[in-house]
């Protein structure tokens, strides 16, 4: 069987889930092939082989930290050229799809952003307008390059060869030409990152201020959740724009996603509307979030959120 | 400072927006049209670097005819000219032949930055700066919450998934913006009328020298197999606040063994 590449996404040598969610898709096409990067690569290898992996492509050269996206795409580009694979999948994030295009013009091959699924024909599905049509697509000249979201599929133990084959990029110097010169983290440790939490907790216009977002935390660390903010929420400061979910934010598919003073605007609706269970908390009764809740209700999240934090820190006990 | 400013013209996110059962490709025919709200914030950063340091905005944008709607707004916001990109050969292309027709298009303007908005509400693949960076061999400064630019150097501050990045390249570059970057000012009336009387250059496949073939429907790299509108999700149980709210939210967790 051919070889499917994976772009592996990891931090310090620990792959994020989305990387092994990608290899059990992966399986289903064909041979699971990692290409993990940068820093700490080499650290990958044991989880991304107990997760499928028969082989994986180490390269730690630097130039992959040290420059956006184009060392990572002609790495990969190299990779086609040597191992003929029949299809790349990246992660659907910011840098994922990136570096997918940069490929896709390098190669020629065709490129399919934010699949949540793939047939065996490699025929992907991608939801479009907010999650209001699921179009069916596929690459039609090059080798396949798909985007793929996180939450698509779970990932799956079950050891792989894992036959580890060092490589090299020969990057370019227009490869190599944005310079990345610092990395910086806002972000609060300790909670699961946004774009691959089984739960996410949002808050929106009726959490009122940038303190009172505290209570959402407390609701969303009760439950091992990741934070979301609408835009209404980010645009006023109360949370970063990193955390925001919906069009020109994040898009996100968890398991089970709480709203809590978001109206639910179409805006918002484009980054959630994929989320298995979705509940909603909103003063307004006639709040749009409502019509595609689960589970609705129709009160002071001040009182409420609060209240729920409670009760699931009681539950859990 | 010469400045490329890449503007889409998209159906309204408020409208209902649909695929043709004939082609399977956007219907923008029947919708209401609107500028891709990010690239307002592209176009007002480009005048905010013209306004300190001088040159030219320059606005190019590929669409069927009506597109020109949404480049008057550019140039009503202050962009001095506009080059437009419309060919029926260019019908259905992919994002990757996109970015071939617009690379060819930028290479015959004089640049220091192109800039993009990050992502367009329509397709949201967020890849057209990093396909034109490809493409013109240029730097790709992406996902900028911050631009600066000086001597020849452009940094920008790139929103990360837990926080920013500081990238830097020597210009030219392509650059894409995130909305938080600036806060895009409206047309004047003053502005409105003098967008009447930019030049706007309109530009064929033949203009640009590439074939027919190279973009379009039947040659995209990537095709529609089928489509399908998925039901509304349907409004579960709705129950008010009577003190107990809380505790009634848990319980349905619970229900669903999320606690």
């Amino acid at each position: 069987m051919s070889e499917v590449l994976v772009l592996v996404d990891h931090v310090d040598g620990t792959p994020k889930k989305a990387a092994l969610e990608l290899l059990a898709l992966a399986k289903t096409l064909g041979t699971p092939a990692a290409v993990v990067t940068g820093a700490g690569a080499s650290k990958a290898v044991d989880t991304l082989k107990q997760y499928g992996a028969d082989k994986v492509y180490v390269d730690e050269s630097a130039d992959h930290d040290d420059f956006l996206a184009g060392p990572k795409a002609a790495l990969l580009a190299q990779l086609i050229g040597s191992a003929s694979p029949v299809a790349v999948l990246v992660p659907a994030t910011a840098e994922g799809k990136e570096v997918g295009a940069r490929l896709a013009v390098k190669t020629g091959g065709g490129l399919l952003t934010d699949a949540t699924g793939i047939t065996g024909e490699l025929v992907a599905e991608q939801p479009i307008f907010g999650g209001a049509v699921v179009v069916s697509s596929k690459v039609a000249s090059g080798t396949p390059i798909i985007a793929v979201r996180a939450n698509s599929t779970a990932p799956v133990e079950g050891a792989g060869a894992g036959t580890v084959e060092s490589v090299a990029v020969q990057a370019s110097e227009t490869d190599k030409a944005a310079r990345v010169t610092e990395r910086v983290v806002e972000a609060k440790g300790g909670r699961p990152d946004l774009g691959e939490a089984s739960i996410v907790v949002s808050g929106g216009r009726g959490v009122g201020s940038a303190e009172n977002f505290s209570i959402i935390e407390a609701l969303a660390d009760s439950l091992g959740a990741a934070v979301g903010a609408s835009r209404a929420a980010t645009d006023a400061g109360w949370y970063p724009h990193q955390n925001q979910v919906g069009q020109t934010g994040r898009t996100v598919s968890p398991q089970l996603y709480i709203a809590a003073g978001i109206s639910g605007a179409i805006q918002h609706r484009a980054g959630m509307q994929t989320s298995k269970t979705i509940v909603a908390i909103n003063k307004d009764p006639e709040a749009p979030i409502f019509e595609l809740a689960d589970f609705g209700l129709v009160g002071d999240l001040n009182t409420v959120v609060p209240a729920l934090t409670e009760e699931i820190t009681k539950r859990k006990g | 400072m010469n400045i490329v400013v890449l503007v889409k013209q998209v159906p309204d996110t408020w409208a209902e927006r649909k695929l043709k059962d004939s082609d399977k490709t956007l219907d923008r025919a029947s919708v209401d049209v609107v500028m891709n709200e990010i690239d307002e914030y592209a176009v007002e950063e480009a005048l905010r670097i013209k306004e300190a340091q001088g040159g030219e905005v320059t606005i190019l944008t590929m669409g069927p005819d009506r597109a020109t709607e949404t480049i008057r707004k550019a140039l009503s916001m202050g962009a001095d000219k506009a080059v437009h990109l419309v060919d029926d050969a260019l019908a259905g292309s992919d994002a990757v032949q996109t970015s071939a027709a617009l690379a060819k298009a930028i290479e015959g303007l004089e640049y220091d930055l192109v800039i993009v908005g990050s992502e367009a509400t329509d397709s949201r693949m967020a890849v057209m700066g990093a396909l034109l960076a490809e493409r013109l061999g240029k730097p790709q400064l992406t996902g900028a919450r911050k631009l600066t630019v000086e001597n020849g150097t452009a940094t920008i501050e790139r929103l990360t998934d837990n926080g920013y990045a500081v990238v830097t390249a020597s210009t030219p570059a392509i650059v894409s913006v995130v909305e938080k970057i600036n806060e895009p000012r409206y047309p004047s009336f003053k502005g409105i009328m003098a967008a009447k009387s930019k030049p706007l250059e309109t530009k064929s496949l033949a203009d640009l020298g590439l074939e027919a073939g190279a973009v379009g429907l039947a040659s995209a790299p990537t095709q529609v197999v089928e489509f399908s509108t998925k039901p509304p999700r349907q409004a579960g149980q709705v129950v008010k606040d009577e003190g107990d709210g809380g505790a009634k939210v848990a319980e349905f967790l619970a229900s669903q063994k999320f606690v």
